[in-house]
């Protein structure tokens, strides 16, 4: 894994979300509570509604265009839908995101 | 020979740590170095000692007279500024230089002090040691002084309350939206916050602090972020610990965020060892006794060459403040794959969530009532599967015993003096006599025996109890409740939110017994338009809990991008303005369309535009059009008599009065006006929300038309002679209908509902038209404002991308 600094947790409000523009497209960092954050795909399958505009809880994110609902942690969503989830994590409050795993060939 | 073993840190480690090894014997000549000029005390016992509970020598473990009959050299007061590892000896404050065979680090941490302007003033501590405790209960004995404690995770709180204990006006300011949020979820910080503010202790939760104040060197306050002062003679900041480890750092140990050591707690040297707070474990930091009892354990037997291996298990937590009543131990997370069990009783203010992952409890929160707490604690390091008895799970080990599945037996199991309805103290066996008495009905049961008369949260109880006692006879009515995370109808949600005067989301959730943590994406729009509507002073409206076009104030269009509609007062407009949306539309690639309210659409502008935008339109005049909103959309309006030769009343000044007192104001569903100046109806007032039509003698003002889904004349509401009396009329019927109806229901459904009666009774008291007037001023005083140019302002950067990381690819 190769993680890339993207910014704060507090940049992104509780239960909101912000996107990172990355190789393989739109990802949606998703804040689900004070100290957790999910990254997925930004793109319903549906209907390609933007998933970062969409209402967070609990663990889910429901899509803004038709609600569609969707798991942070799996990608799961209604109807069978599918999106991509990428490898997170918080450190002292830094959000770290895989570059590996958006298209991000290796620094070293 | 004995060997010489020098113990750097005299704390709550090497205490249990030498009390282990003398244990064990063997020949050692100890030096034990503390910088506190003590002894070991049970440091997480200090709260009991600052709210006046216990007194230091109740804590005290391990005294210099403990020490001395081990034959201890004790070292109090002293520090060790050096280790020399090549020649195996470390220097004393004072100079001297000690040989060890094996040397133990315990420095333990140091207290986070925020690099605030004004930190280093006299009067801001931090709460760590006895001194910091002396210096809290020396204030209580002077009349009238007040402290300000900045954190709100368990060791603020422990000093906010024990400051309160001594009498000490105390405040509490958390960075985070709710208290001990690393331990508990939104609804147990929601009830801790209830109970401390119930106390008196003021608390600010989502709060950023800007600066210490002072005079003289010494701290006078704490000025917060949005400007405010709170005055102090104390500044504690209670915000988190840093491992000591600058000691291990120069002699060359590996050091991480702490002391690196092995599950033998030995360092990078063999005959150095470290535990406690100062050390890193498999990237783990340690902060609670449990784990660092375990250390002292495992060093005491590494020290003298016998196996042992630390390994890391879960631990509890509970909050020392007498009365609070939590516990919280495990991952209390959501997820996907897991499964919450909740109970909420709100009349007695308890919480329990219990979090299962394969059928095995993976984490619990509890506030109010934590006697079961360490039976599932127990069983969450046993890893039991519950599966046999997730069914009564939640009531705790006196329920156990067998229970079959079956979630009626729950309530059959239920003794007869359980209580059912905690408002009205009805008991099982009240109910069920009820019942057998003839009461078959909910209805019945309620006039009876008062049970689920008042709040209601106990219907569901009372209708399993009345299905247990008349068995199939009873088929438990299905109502209309506001989505799957509640059980309540919108009606009673908005009648509780008042009754019981719910200000926040959390306390939504919690008093009403939400089954979700923090909603959904149908019940959070809903309940935030309530709580907003309700208490417009108090709440602070949840951008999060709305939909995007409300969030974003534009609307999402099919591919992602945004329409923006300028408001166009009563619909007229000027060439200026014209120019500015002409010049807007060709910088921001933007199509023209000319809606049915009288505005102008620019469709297909980006959400990283939408800031640049409305400043643009901001600085030619125009604010927001509302076209997005569940609120006051447009007031359509014709020319009137100052251009028509029919025109009977000046229509479009009309017209630009209501929008300028109505504007900004969010509504249950979208609200739409028109106004005509002569029965011809031009501006099609007759099918809106509210229309007037205009006429020799006055203005009829109609409610409740409709022109989408359904097509609907208005109802006449009132013949108003004058302007101003037709602008007080319409102004009482927004905030009636803002006030009473269900969210997502126009005025003609809501009309519907109560009927146009009631409302024109209610509306005919002046006193009550009155009142609703300075209602809906009030709530204007918050929300008639322009947010485009807030969000411009404070907000822009929500609208931009997080980070772009696909530019560095391509190199």
């Amino acid at each position: 894994m190769s993680w890339i600094d993207i910014g704060h947790l507090n940049d992104i409000p509780v239960r909101g979300s912000r996107v990172v523009k990355t190789p393989v497209g739109c990802v949606a960092i998703v804040r689900s509570s004070e100290t957790e954050a999910y990254a997925i795909g930004n793109t319903c399958p549906h209907k390609q509604g933007p998933l970062s505009e969409g209402i967070v809880h609990g663990k889910k994110i429901t899509c803004p265009l038709h609600n569609a609902v969707f798991s942070l942690e799996t990608g799961e969503g209604t109807d069978g839908h599918q999106i991509p989830t990428f490898p997170l994590k918080i450190e002292g409050g830094r959000l770290l995101l895989d570059g590996a795993s958006v298209g991000k060939r290796s620094a070293a | 020979m004995a060997q010489k073993l020098i113990v750097i840190g005299a704390g709550m480690a090497s205490g249990r740590m030498l009390e282990h090894l003398f244990e064990q014997g063997g020949d050692w000549d100890v030096t034990l170095f503390n910088a506190e000029p003590r002894g070991t005390y049970n440091r997480i016992m200090l709260s009991p000692v600052l709210s006046g509970e216990k007194t230091y020598e109740q804590i005290e473990t391990h005294n210099a007279q403990w020490y001395d009959d081990q034959g201890v050299t004790t070292r109090f007061g002293e520090k060790v500024v050096a280790i020399d590892r090549a020649a195996k000896t470390v220097t004393a404050e004072n100079g001297d230089v000690l040989p060890y065979d094996k040397l133990v680090i315990a420095t333990g941490s140091n207290p986070f002090i925020i690099p605030l302007p004004g930190h280093d003033l006299e009067g801001v501590i931090a709460y760590r040691d006895l001194e910091d405790t002396y210096r809290m209960m020396e204030l209580g004995k002077t009349e009238g002084s007040s402290a300000v404690v900045i954190g709100g995770g368990l060791l603020g709180l422990e000093a906010a309350a024990g400051l309160h204990a001594q009498g000490v006006d105390t405040t509490v300011v958390h960075i985070m939206g709710h208290l001990m949020e690393r331990q508990l979820d939104e609804s147990a910080g929601y009830l801790l916050r209830k109970e401390l503010v119930g106390r008196g202790i003021k608390v600010l939760c989502a709060t950023n602090s800007k600066q210490i104040l002072g005079e003289n060197g010494k701290v006078t306050g704490l000025e917060l972020d949005n400007g405010t002062v709170l005055p102090c003679d104390l500044l504690v900041m209670a915000v988190g610990i840093r491992p000591n480890v600058a000691l291990a750092k120069e002699a060359g140990l590996a050091t991480g965020r702490a002391i690196h050591v092995d599950a033998t707690m030995q360092t990078s040297d063999p005959d150095i060892l470290a535990l406690g707070e100062c050390v890193e474990l498999d990237g783990m930091l340690f902060g609670l006794v449990a784990p660092i009892y375990d250390q002292a354990k495992v060093a005491a037997k590494t020290l003298v060459g016998e196996a042992a291996g630390y390994v890391h298990r879960d631990v509890s937590t509970k909050l020392k403040v007498t009365g609070c009543d939590l516990f919280s131990a495990g991952d209390f997370a959501e997820g996907e794959d897991r499964e919450d069990i909740v109970f909420r009783d709100p009349a007695r203010g308890v919480y329990k969530r219990i979090v299962l992952k394969d059928n095995k409890i993976l984490g619990a929160v509890m506030y109010g009532d934590t006697a079961d707490g360490n039976w599932f604690f127990g069983m969450m390091k046993d890893g039991t599967d519950v599966s046999d008895i997730r069914d009564t799970l939640i009531f705790g080990p006196a329920f156990q015993g067998g229970a079959s599945g079956d979630p009626l037996a729950a309530v059959a199991a239920l003794p007869d003096d359980a209580e059912i309805c905690g408002c009205n103290g009805i008991c099982k066996s009240t109910i069920v006599n009820a019942v057998k008495n003839g009461a078959h009905t909910l209805a019945d049961v309620r006039a009876t025996t008062k049970a689920s008369a008042s709040c209601g949260t106990c219907t569901g109880l009372v209708e399993q109890v009345m299905a247990v006692t008349l068995g199939d006879d009873f088929v438990i009515p299905a109502a209309q409740s506001i989505c799957g995370c509640s059980d309540h109808t919108h009606e009673d949600i908005r009648r509780l939110i008042k009754a019981k005067a719910l200000k926040s989301e959390a306390a939504v959730w919690q008093e009403l017994g939400w089954k979700t943590a923090n909603g959904c994406h149908v019940c959070r729009p809903a309940v935030n338009y309530y709580l907003l509507a309700d208490w417009p002073l108090e709440y602070q409206d949840n951008l999060q809990s709305r939909f995007v076009n409300e969030r974003r104030h534009a609307n999402i269009q099919k591919d992602g991008t945004y329409s923006v509609v300028p408001r166009m007062w009563g619909g007229m407009t000027t060439p200026d303005e014209l120019r500015a949306i002409a010049d807007a539309s060709e910088k921001y690639g933007a199509k023209l369309h000319v809606t049915g309210g009288q505005r102008i659409d620019l469709l297909g502008v980006k959400k990283e535009d939408l800031t640049a935008i409305w400043d643009d339109l901001n600085a030619a005049g125009m604010v927001s059009g509302h076209a997005y909103s569940k609120g006051l959309r447009t007031v359509k309006t014709c020319v009137g008599k100052e251009f028509c030769r029919f025109g009977t009343q000046d229509s479009s000044g009309l017209g630009i009065q209501l929008e300028k007192k109505l504007w900004g104001s969010w509504t249950p569903h979208k609200v739409k006006l028109g106004v005509s100046g002569c029965p011809r109806n031009c501006a099609e007032a007759t099918c809106k929300d509210i229309g007037v039509v205009c006429v020799d003698s006055g203005y009829q003002i109609g409610v409740a038309g409709a022109a989408g889904m359904d097509v609907k004349e208005t109802e006449r509401l009132i013949d108003a002679k004058t302007e101003a009396e037709a602008i007080e009329w319409i102004a009482a019927f927004m905030q009636l209908y803002r006030e009473n109806a269900k969210y997502l229901d126009r005025p003609y459904k809501w009309v519907a509902k109560v009927g146009l009666d009631w409302v024109k009774d209610t509306l005919s008291n002046a006193e009550e038209r009155a009142a609703l007037n300075e209602r809906f001023e009030i709530s204007q005083s918050v929300y008639r404002k322009d947010p485009w140019a807030d969000h411009v302002k404070n907000h822009s950067e929500q609208y931009q991308p997080l980070a772009d990381i696909t530019l560095e690819a391509a190199e």
